[in-house]
């Protein structure tokens, strides 16, 4: 495990930000952090990074206790806050230098080190320029470029994406994508369709308490199954409907049954037979797939 | 920290705020030791620099709050703060890089009144006859006291990620420790007086510029450093 939290509890006075959230990434994954605003996703990001501490609970990276070695545990991890805070009036490559130097980084290896970084994140044309002056798309990459400047194992990126354009926004993301080859990458957002584009595995969080720690794959296969949602005029009974995947009754109460089924175009023929078997008198066959989207709303009201 | 240390270094003579600052300095004391008749060595008859001795803690009082007032507050503002707390240095080795840059720009500022002794050493008749253990005396009590406003500066800068509040806050701090303890002893509070007279930085300056390096001003003023910088530590763990 390249990452592992534990039972992390955080309490703002009477609030409980964190309720024993755990999860673990392996490496060489990219793990989507996922909750609406104020869940506690940024909270968990900071503790992990050592920013703020948990009432308890523990964090390990590379197998390190991050409380006991956090000096440590600090060179490991590459961490890129929410909004992005840079030395505005500083110039791009006097940035890096200056962040390497914090991480102990000097001479020619810090100097190999910043162009390696600038050539990465597209940044050389940009150099000589002042933060300030540059769009947000190219201060996101000056971040990215400050977060990895030390070569660390562990990427932690706070809403990376945020308020970026559409061009933008599929920069960063290959960015990232590129990154995380040879390291883990952790990311947090909002937005399900970023997880589904970049993701190996997903964490949902929701009000401090982890509802879903899952690989993608698994999550799409789990709740990628299609809808069925029959009504009729006539009472059912779940035991009809034995065969199918799973069933259960709808928002009407005994006249609609909800069938999840594999394959739409099957499922439909099988329900079929089973309307004509029981003599049913059909009111509606709907068909619905669900997306993860549903699922995080779901969850997460 | 080295990186840290000339990052702030570097932020001070890269804008004008720095070179202002300290032309202000340079320019009041001048105008106090040299120009107004009040205080002027060249009106006092005596090859003596008792002027700038006296003037300078009341500048200091002013300059080196506006000097420290960035130095975290800014960083808790912007959310660079955040930046330098996830590095590999502890929140110790950061009061200290900033603190050092501080007094680094505070010894600057005093390089120049080194001149004011060659001058007076001139104007003596004899030539040379000055209070020499006197002047260093004083000397070294001016880079004691700005030392410890430094660390009172960057202790107020470390309460609020307003810079103006920082500033208003570490001149309050600075008159109390400097004039306020002393004052108060004035007011016939009886067994306190020799308390406060103790814990007032003018007093130990005072005792200082007699041209007496005596080891527990050192010490006292030394104190006050460490209980600042401890105190701004203690604060910014708990942010």
């Amino acid at each position: 495990m390249s990452l592992e939290v534990s039972q992390l509890t955080k309490t703002y006075g009477t609030q409980k930000a964190l309720d024993q959230v755990s999860f673990s990434v392996e490496p060489g994954r990219i793990l989507g952090f996922l909750g609406p605003n104020g869940a506690g996703k940024s909270t968990t990001m900071k503790i992990i990074c050592g920013y703020l501490t948990a009432d308890s609970g523990s964090v390990k990276v590379l197998g390190k206790d991050a409380a006991q070695n956090s000096e440590e545990v600090s060179k490991m991890i590459g961490y890129l806050p929410e909004h992005n805070p840079l030395y505005l009036e500083m110039f791009v490559r006097e940035f890096l230098e200056f962040s390497g130097g914090l991480y102990g980084l000097s001479g020619q290896s810090l100097k190999d080190r910043v162009e390696e970084m600038l050539r990465k994140t597209g940044l050389n044309p940009e150099q000589h320029k002042k933060i300030g002056q540059l769009s947000k798309g190219y201060r996101q990459r000056v971040g990215l470029a400050r977060a990895l400047i030390h070569d660390p194992k562990v990427v932690i990126l706070d809403e990376p994406t945020t308020g970026l354009d559409p061009n933008q926004l599929v920069e960063i993301r290959s960015l990232i994508k590129e990154i995380s080859r040879n390291r883990t990458v952790i990311l947090s957002t909002h937005i399900m369709q970023e997880v589904e584009a970049i993701c190996d595995d997903v964490v949902i969080i929701s009000k401090g308490q982890i509802k879903i720690a899952d690989s993608l794959s698994n999550l799409k296969s789990q709740i990628g199954s299609t809808q069925l949602v029959l009504e009729t005029e006539e009472d059912l009974s779940l035991s009809w409907f034995e065969d199918f995947e799973k069933v259960s009754f709808g928002s009407k109460g005994a006249k609609e049954v909800i069938i999840s089924v594999s394959e739409a175009g099957e499922g439909r023929k099988k329900v079929m037979i089973k309307i004509q078997e029981h003599r049913l008198n059909l009111v509606n066959l709907n068909q619905q797939k669900r997306e993860l989207e549903e699922i995080f709303r779901e969850i997460t009201q | 920290m080295r990186s840290l240390f000339l990052k702030e270094i570097n932020g001070f003579f890269g804008g004008l705020l720095g070179y202002l600052i300290l032309a202000l300095f340079l320019v009041a004391l001048g105008l106090i030791v040299w120009v107004f008749p009040e205080t002027s060595v060249l009106d006092y008859g005596y090859a003596d620099l008792e002027p700038l001795f006296s003037y300078t803690p009341y500048v200091f009082t002013f300059l080196i709050p506006a000097l420290s007032m960035r130095a975290i507050s800014e960083e808790l503002k912007s959310g660079t703060w955040e930046l330098l707390r996830t590095s590999p240095l502890s929140v110790f080795q950061l009061v200290l890089a900033k603190y050092l840059a501080l007094l680094i720009l505070v010894v600057l500022a005093l390089l120049p009144t080194l001149l004011y002794f060659v001058s007076v050493v001139q104007l003596g008749d004899p030539i040379g006859n000055l209070d020499q253990a006197g002047f260093f005396g004083s000397w070294i009590g001016l880079i004691m006291i700005g030392a410890v406003f430094s660390a009172v500066g960057l202790f107020a800068s470390s309460l609020t990620s307003q810079q103006v509040l920082a500033f208003v806050l570490g001149v309050f701090f600075c008159f109390v420790l400097y004039f306020g303890f002393t004052a108060a002893a004035d007011l016939q509070v009886g067994i306190w007086a020799y308390w406060l007279e103790e814990a007032s930085l003018s007093y130990h300056y005072i005792n200082l510029s007699r041209g007496v390096v005596d080891a527990s001003d050192i010490f006292f003023m030394l104190a006050m450093i460490w209980l600042f910088l401890g105190l701004t530590i203690m604060v910014l763990k708990r942010k």
